[in-house]
């Protein structure tokens, strides 16, 4: 009996002759229940959102009726919108690149467990743990022109306004490469920190260059590792709301309104329910299409890694 | 320049010029911290006045954390405390008991759907928040959970059941079935081999996914902000009100509140940095 298990180790194993079959083959399926319940309770109000944004639904009309595409036209016939759409993307596509350029970087440097990187590595993920909200707080009262220490420190004078029309968008991703960049760094870090070392001890007494080794070895093999932390920050930044709401709430005028902010702004601020999902359910499809094609890259990519490490 | 793997200890320039670029980094992710701590020990009269020299006094902690606060500031941060202790802790236990089965169950067999499933809770990990919150809003205030713990503990299992599955489905797939089918052969339940085998020997992992999902909870701010008011609102969103509070600028009650709103995410994260890699990753990368 022992033998035969050992043999087949996926195939359904043995079980009490007590239990039967049926029962055996439903297992799954009721330990999954609850959780499934979990998942139709949060869809409901998903697809409820969903169906709000062919409603008129407001708090000012509590009676709604259905108007298709109205809402889509309004708001994608809205400059407003793109002025959104604008901002999000400038905002998580500069946000994720310095975050993992950063993050790269210092994972490698860290690699080299030097004296001075064995200290910073046990405080590494300080920021990362703070809630984002809180960074906020904390970096608004830095940039404060009277009194924030940053003009201080920088010698900028009591006029220079890091939340100002020009800067605001710029410093919000300032906040969140403090926060987010530690988070592409210990990915990374425990990437590298899992690679074969024999390539690389092959090649160094081939005596190739470090800039062949990083380019030709580690980072088709660290690749999938990048992607990961890359698919994780791109997602959330698309969805960026906490620090960027507490340090300027959008504003000055639209400089720093997201898409979530936007959304935030119709359906509570204004109780216009219906022109807030039609916001969200716009960037939901942004974040759908961004995340297969992610995915997509990530899965090439790991196949990639795993061949460059059989040669 | 700098070896590119460890090993070579020599004081080469290279090795010199990475160890500067790394207390750069570190300078620029401390001074924040820093500079809050500081501020949180400044007086009143100090808060605006002075950068660095100034005498520290711990009062403003205690002023934050009790009744004079609340007067001076109408911020009571000690039941926000309270509150956001019972909603993140009630979502977890929420998601423990839900979440470990589902994960057994993904982990250890395929079986139609289970991959949908496990989709599924991935994505709300990557939803916008506000497509799930404003019709939630509508809800609450119909069915009268607005407000309200049991209505917080609901929401996030938005973010603490994701997490949750995750992690530790890809710890059940880590389990050699072997185990369990010993105990099967002497005579265990199924239910009895899970208990007494499979769940002990996955006890860092489930630690791991508690504690994680405890800290995202802890640190969700959209959740309170639209969905609770007085009663189930959290530390997140009473500290922001210490910014605004009173028409006045308490600055250095804003940061003595905001070290302590970080603080026990930052203790639990220090006690679980070996599993962090692979929790944060949603069991993608594994250390």
């Amino acid at each position: 009996m022992t033998t035969v298990t050992k043999e087949r180790p996926t195939a359904p194993g043995p079980e009490l002759p007590t239990v039967p079959d049926s029962r055996r083959r439903l297992r799954p399926y009721i330990l999954s229940l609850p959780a499934l319940l979990v998942v139709v309770g949060i869809l409901y109000p998903f697809v409820l959102g969903a169906y709000y944004s062919i409603l008129n639904y407001a708090a000012a009309n509590p009676n709604p009726e259905v108007v298709w595409f109205a809402n889509f036209a309004s708001v994608l016939a809205d400059s407003d919108f793109w002025t959104s759409v604008r901002i999000t993307a400038v905002f998580a596509i500069a946000a994720t690149v310095i975050e993992t350029v950063l993050g790269v970087g210092i994972a490698l440097l860290l690699n080299r467990s030097s004296f001075v990187g064995k200290i910073f590595e046990k405080v590494l993920i300080l920021p990362l743990m703070i809630a984002p909200v809180i960074a906020g707080v904390m970096w608004k009262l830095m940039f404060n022109p009277q009194f924030g220490v940053l003009n201080y420190v920088l010698g900028l004078g009591s006029s220079f306004d890091w939340l100002s029309k020009n800067l605001a968008l710029w410093s919000s991703i300032l906040v969140d490469v403090w926060t987010y960049t530690p988070f592409v760094a210990i990915l990374v870090l425990a990437g590298i920190r899992s690679l074969p070392r024999e390539p690389f001890e092959a090649s160094e007494v081939d005596g190739a260059s470090w800039w062949y080794m990083f380019r030709r070895l580690m980072l088709p093999m660290m690749w999938p590792y990048i992607l990961v932390a890359v698919i994780f920050r791109f997602m959330d930044c698309l969805k960026a709301f906490d620090s960027i709401f507490v340090l300027t709430a959008g504003g000055p005028g639209l400089a720093t309104r997201t898409l979530q902010i936007g959304a935030y702004e119709d359906s509570i601020t204004f109780q216009n329910y219906s022109r807030g999902s039609t916001y969200m359910f716009l960037l939901w499809i942004i974040v759908f299409i961004t995340a297969r094609y992610l995915v997509k890259v990530l899965g090439k990519a790991q196949r990639r890694a795993a061949g460059a490490e059989e040669e | 320049m700098a070896e590119l793997m460890p090993g070579q200890k020599r004081l080469t320039p290279g090795a010199v010029i990475s160890d500067i670029a790394l207390v750069g980094w570190f300078v620029f992710a401390l001074f924040p911290l820093l500079w809050m701590l500081l501020l949180a020990m400044k007086t009143p009269a100090e808060q605006t006045t002075t950068y660095f020299a100034f005498s520290p006094t711990l009062e403003n902690f205690v002023t934050v954390l009790t009744q004079r606060g609340t007067d001076l500031t109408s911020v009571d941060f000690k039941s926000a405390l309270l509150t956001s202790v019972i909603n993140c802790g009630g979502a977890v236990i929420v998601s423990l008991l839900i979440g470990i089965p589902a994960a057994y169950a993904a982990g250890r067999w395929k079986f139609k759907g289970s991959e949908d499933l496990m989709f599924n809770m991935l994505s709300f990990r990557f939803a916008p928040e506000l497509m799930v919150i404003v019709p939630l809003f509508v809800i609450y205030n119909e069915v009268g959970l607005f407000d309200t713990k049991a209505g917080m503990i609901w929401v996030l299992q938005l973010v603490t059941m994701p997490l949750v599955v995750w992690i530790l489905r890809s710890y059940f797939q880590d389990l050699p079935e072997d185990l369990e089918q010993a105990a099967l052969l002497d005579g265990y339940t199924r239910r009895r081999a899970f208990v007494m085998v499979a769940l002990p020997l996955v006890r860092p992992g489930i630690a791991a996914a508690a504690l994680l999902a405890f800290i995202f909870a802890w640190n969700n701010y959209v959740f309170p902000l639209i969905l609770a008011d007085t009663n189930a609102s959290t530390v997140t969103v009473a500290i922001t009100k210490f910014l605004g509070g009173g028409g006045q600028a308490y600055y250095n009650l804003t940061a003595a509140a905001a070290l302590i709103g970080a603080l026990p995410p930052l203790v639990l994260a220090l006690s679980i940095q070996r599993y962090l890699v692979r929790g944060l990753s949603f069991g993608a990368v594994k250390s």
